[in-house]
């Protein structure tokens, strides 16, 4: 896989998933940004007002509060209208209890602001099963699909 | 790997039922991530679980830990609710759908079955049993957390719903975070040069702290107050810079239990202080002003986030007395004090004047999207800075007005 950038994170947890990037640097919470029947951004004022999250890896800066996000990911993830992974610079427990409710895969602490090294629309690959667990920017055309996310 | 004590091993093994197997599982996974060495005991907890959140597969989830052998699925701490997704009294004035009710009704039933009080409130701070300094909790609601951990000095971290019901099963939760003393100093400094005097003016104080701090793990310490604030101004605040920044715990000198003293909140010295003023805190609320455009009608005027205390309903009966609204007026208070404000004549008062009292429920966790498609809501008059940051994902359009000026609304249907 020559070409390819990787980030290293701090931690991560989930399964290895390869996905489209939706980047932006902005915050996150299910409650306060998503139309989560439609599956789109629908906080006006987020930078991702409008755009789908469906299948996507997203890669924001970090959550926002409210606790509501530690059960939506599981309701999203059950009708199937849910991101593929998410990726913040920071995190704060109620990601985490989400992620880890849902079943998600998720990735945060690089070195770099991880929402500037990611080009929205990117393929990424995150492998959170790696030591340390990765975040890999992949050329289109590279290798075949992993993960549900592909 | 975190350590675990015998007890705790034998419920990771199973051999004290699947319902705490999996709590114990799920907190491994989250202690894991942020880093905790072992599981602290906790004294209570408290749970967040509104339908809209679980949804129809949350739920069922529930139902199925309800339906396992009574010794395997009770909690083992005192564990109450955050509110609920309606007020069953008043749904069909709502306009909620039928299907909603109906997943309230079995979210009761499973959480009944596992022992978990249904207290339906966010203010427990206030009316059910505050913790004590230094004691260890699992509370599932940001603005519970950030003032227990700061008016308190109690100890607890933003337990989401999945994760406060994993400690209610197992009576322990994830050392990490606000747990530990090295992590309640302060790391923001910021001198204030005015004191807020009314409700919205301290959520909007705390909307722009929390937009300063911005990030959970930071703790934000303020200096300049010219007197100790009361309760529900602390309320309005904390739940405020919860919901803006996602902060979980701030200092005031000389106010809060843990701050006598700069010096002991910054071991390698305080940093350069961040001043916010009236100018922040205008701009703040004016940042709504322009957003909800140029038309000044109003559709709905909210009284919600935190539920309201007995004091503010005084206060707003007080202002409604001899006055009848003209566009729906909904005050949301708990139901440890809606039989008080009924008993002394407050909601009365409030529905003399048009007004609905609401308990149990909070606005912003009772499909809220649906409320305002069904009835018309877009524009929403409050004097909740919490509840302003929330809605506008839910397509309305907030106003931050003082408790008066959100009455003058009601009645009169306008903006002034």
């Amino acid at each position: 896989m020559s070409g390819v950038q990787e980030f290293a994170a701090s931690a991560a947890m989930g399964e290895k998933v390869r996905g489209l990037a939706v980047v932006a640097s902005d915050g996150f919470s299910a409650r306060y940004d998503l139309d989560r029947i439609a599956g789109i951004f629908s906080r006006p004022e987020h930078k991702l007002a409008g755009r789908s999250y469906v299948g996507l890896i997203l890669v924001l800066d970090r959550p926002k509060g409210g606790v509501a996000t530690a059960w939506m990911l599981h309701e999203m993830a059950a009708r199937g209208v849910v991101p593929a992974a998410l990726v913040f610079n920071t995190v704060n427990p109620i990601m985490v209890q989400g992620a880890a409710l849902a079943g998600t895969t998720m990735m945060s602490g690089f070195a770099v602001d991880i929402t500037k090294a990611v080009p929205d629309g990117a393929l990424v690959e995150l492998d959170p099963t790696a030591t340390p667990p990765v975040l890999r920017l992949v050329p289109e055309a590279s290798s075949p699909d992993v993960g549900p996310g592909a | 790997m975190l350590r675990l004590d015998d007890e705790a091993e034998a419920m990771r093994r199973g051999a004290l039922g699947p319902a705490r197997q999996w709590a114990i599982e799920h907190q491994l996974r989250v202690g894991a991530y942020l880093g905790a060495p072992d599981l602290v005991q906790v004294s209570q907890a408290h749970i967040m679980a509104d339908t809209e959140s679980l949804g129809a597969a949350g739920v069922a989830w529930l139902e199925r830990f309800a339906a396992m052998p009574e010794r395997e699925r009770r909690v083992r701490v005192p564990t109450i609710t955050d509110p609920r997704g309606t007020d069953f009294t008043a749904a069909k004035r709502l306009k909620q759908q039928d299907y909603m009710v109906a997943l309230e009704r079995r979210t009761v039933a499973a959480f009944e079955a596992l022992g978990i009080l249904m207290t339906d409130t966010c203010v427990n701070y206030q009316t059910i049993m505050p913790p004590i300094r230094g004691e260890h909790v699992a509370y599932g609601d940001t603005g519970v957390v950030i003032y227990c951990n700061s008016v308190l000095g109690a100890r607890s971290n933003f337990e989401g719903g999945p994760s406060a019901l994993a400690a209610a099963l197992t009576g322990r939760t994830p050392r990490y975070g606000y747990h530990l003393d090295e992590r309640r100093g302060g790391s923001l400094l910021i001198e204030v040069s005015m004191t807020p005097r009314r409700l919205h003016e301290w959520g909007a104080l705390g909307g722009v702290v929390g937009r300063l701090a911005g990030d959970y793990w930071r703790v934000p310490v303020l200096t300049g107050l010219d007197r100790v604030p009361g309760s529900d101004e602390l309320k309005h605040f904390g739940a405020a810079m919860a919901s803006f920044g996602s902060v979980a715990m701030f200092h005031i000198e000389g106010v809060t239990p843990e701050a006598d003293s700069l010096a002991g909140l910054f071991r390698g010295g305080a940093p350069a202080p961040v001043r916010v003023g009236a100018a922040e805190v205008g701009a703040l609320l004016a940042s709504y002003a322009d957003a909800a455009g140029a038309a000044d009608g109003v559709d709905v005027v909210v009284f919600s986030a935190p539920q309201l205390s007995l004091m503010e309903m005084q206060t707003l009966a007080g202002l409604l007395d001899g006055r009848r609204v003209t566009v729906p007026l909904l005050a949301v208070t708990s139901p440890q004090v809606k039989p008080d404000a009924d008993r002394m004549g407050l909601s009365a008062r409030i529905e003399a004047a048009g007004g609905t009292v609401l308990s149990g429920m909070c606005f912003y966790q009772s499909y809220a999207r649906e409320l305002g498609e069904a009835n018309g809501w877009k524009r929403l008059v409050t004097n909740s800075a919490k509840l302003t940051n929330i809605i506008g994902g839910y397509g309305y359009r907030p106003m931050l007005l003082s408790m008066e000026a959100c009455v003058d609304a009601a009645c009169t249907g306008r903006l002034a």
